[in-house]
């Protein structure tokens, strides 16, 4: 079991973000929401409907109304920047091409990246490509966006601009977002509300002021990046010496 | 030693269950395929563009292979019937060769390898790269919006890739017999409009076809969708699709002839 007695909310206009180490069942988390999963107890509500019990084609109309943003955009290779935006439009909708065009470009100039439209995905940076994946997964204008891991491998610029987009995009069009991240410094400036969560539980939570002063050690060590204390720097073995074989 | 017996009798038994088993996944597979192939038809420029990648872009290997295979037959056949003095009939073992079993045959193994290769791939490398389950989340089935326009478009691109193949192979044999070595002309043309058989060769060269079609465009899909979502992963499935597409032809085609042919 990946994760057990989890129980968080996030509010509509809020940014949650969910920390944590590597493997400790975050992704999973949003996999869950997405209705890539199914809960083997419990339940997960998204705008009142149980993700779990819903059939294929009500959970693909409750994914029309979300967003999410890949660990590394997840953008189509095969197809343009304009095309990789335009594309739940075409899928979903009967808009006339005019229509779209404007739809998308309205996108693309809120990431900033309007004048990327002709370009492929093999031509953007991660962080560009990141951008253009979230322009594309607010494309229906969804209630909630997810983002995995937005930050991972980001240049500082980049880190900067993601962070700012994803509370302005927040605020301007009043989505809930989830945030799923590890990066601690740059969530803590934009997140309304934080959970961490540890072996699958929830270990401790609370605004980003309340997160900074905790005294808890997992939030501490987390927080100020230590490399030892509740989460180990080794992994568990034997004793060092009988591994080196100077003790019987 | 008798666990070491016990021991590969269990391997053999797992190896058994585990090829089983992803034969009735991808048997399901196809199913699925079949069920949400609506959309391939209602937005068939879907389909056009995988026929372009499987069909066109796999026309110049098809093309000049055809020419060498003929051209070869012509050699051969010639010093064959040479001997029994029948070199005007050397149109009618040209056609029928390729006709009935080297047009379908070596075209859909060309195709196996260059349109079959590319298709896992590309699958395969859009599940490592979360494009599949991008596209998922953006509540756009994979299987009605990848799959199947790639099986359409694979399925009506081998039988005509198997009819140019046949075609550039029969003027490779004409110009090998008739302009190189010197058959007759009217020989060469007339014996084979005599002896080929529409429906008895030609329809049941391209039923071949159509079938081979399905059975690399399958294998190919399901390797993609089905491989790891890593390099390793991809690399392997990529391998196995070429692997089991040409045992695939090969076993096929022995039972699709020993139904077809009677030897009259």
């Amino acid at each position: 079991m990946v994760l057990k007695g989890i129980n968080l909310t996030a509010r509509r206009g809020q940014v949650i973000a969910i920390m944590g180490n590597s493997g400790c069942g975050k992704t999973t988390l949003l996999r869950l929401i997405g209705g890539a999963l199914k809960p083997t107890s419990g339940s997960l509500l998204v705008d009142g409907l149980d993700v779990a019990g819903l059939d294929q084609e009500d959970l693909y109309r409750l994914r029309r109304r979300m967003g999410m943003l890949f660990q590394f955009g997840a953008l189509f290779t095969d197809m343009s920047v304009y095309e990789n935006v335009a594309f739940q439009l075409r899928e979903h909708t009967d808009l006339p091409e005019e229509m779209i065009r404007d739809l998308v470009l309205m996108k693309l100039n809120a990431v900033g990246l309007r004048g990327a439209a002709d370009l492929m995905p093999s031509e953007l940076s991660g962080g560009m490509a990141r951008r253009v994946a979230l322009a594309r997964s607010i494309a229906l204008d969804p209630m909630l966006i997810m983002y995995d891991e937005p930050f991972a491998g980001l240049d500082p610029i980049s880190l900067g601009v993601t962070g700012n987009l994803i509370r302005r995009l927040t605020d301007s069009l009043g989505v809930t977002s989830i945030v799923v991240t590890h990066d601690v410094q740059e969530s803590l400036k934009m997140v309304d509300y934080v959970y961490f969560v540890s072996d699958g539980v929830i270990e401790a939570h609370g605004t980003a002021k309340e997160i900074k002063a905790s005294g808890l050690p997992f939030v501490h060590q987390f927080v100020h990046g230590e490399e030892d204390g509740p989460v180990p720097f080794h992994y568990p073995a034997q004793h060092y010496a009988t591994d080196l074989g100077l003790k019987a | 030693m008798s666990k070491v017996i016990l021991d590969s009798v269990r391997s053999v038994g797992a190896r058994v269950v585990d090829a089983i088993w992803r034969l009735g996944v991808a048997a399901r597979f196809f199913g699925l395929i079949l069920l949400r192939s609506g959309q391939s038809f209602r937005r068939f420029q879907l389909t056009i563009r995988e026929i372009f990648s499987a069909g066109v872009l796999s026309l110049i290997i098809i093309l000049v292979s055809g020419l060498f295979v003929g051209m070869v037959l012509g050699l051969q056949g010639y010093e064959t019937l040479q001997t029994y003095g029948s070199e005007e009939a050397l149109g009618v073992l040209v056609s029928l060769s390729l006709v009935r079993e080297l047009g379908p045959v070596v075209a859909a193994l060309l195709f196996a390898s260059r349109a079959g290769s590319a298709i896992t791939a590309e699958i395969g490398l859009m599940k490592a790269t979360e494009q599949i389950a991008a596209m998922e989340m953006m509540a756009v089935d994979p299987i009605a919006r990848v799959v199947a326009p790639r099986f359409w478009g694979g399925v009506m691109s081998m039988p005509l890739l198997a009819a140019m193949f046949s075609a550039t192979g029969i003027f490779g044999g004409y110009l090998v017999g008739v302009v190189l070595i010197g058959v007759d002309d009217g020989s060469f043309w007339s014996q084979m409009q005599a002896a080929v058989d529409f429906k008895d060769d030609i329809l049941n060269g391209v039923l071949k076809s159509v079938v081979f079609g399905v059975a690399v465009t399958v294998i190919a899909l399901f390797e993609g969708y089905d491989a790891p979502p890593t390099a390793e992963g991809v690399s392997r499935a990529t391998t196995r699709t070429v692997v089991t597409s040409s045992l695939a032809i090969l076993g096929l085609d022995f039972i699709l002839t020993a139904f077809m042919f009677h030897g009259a």
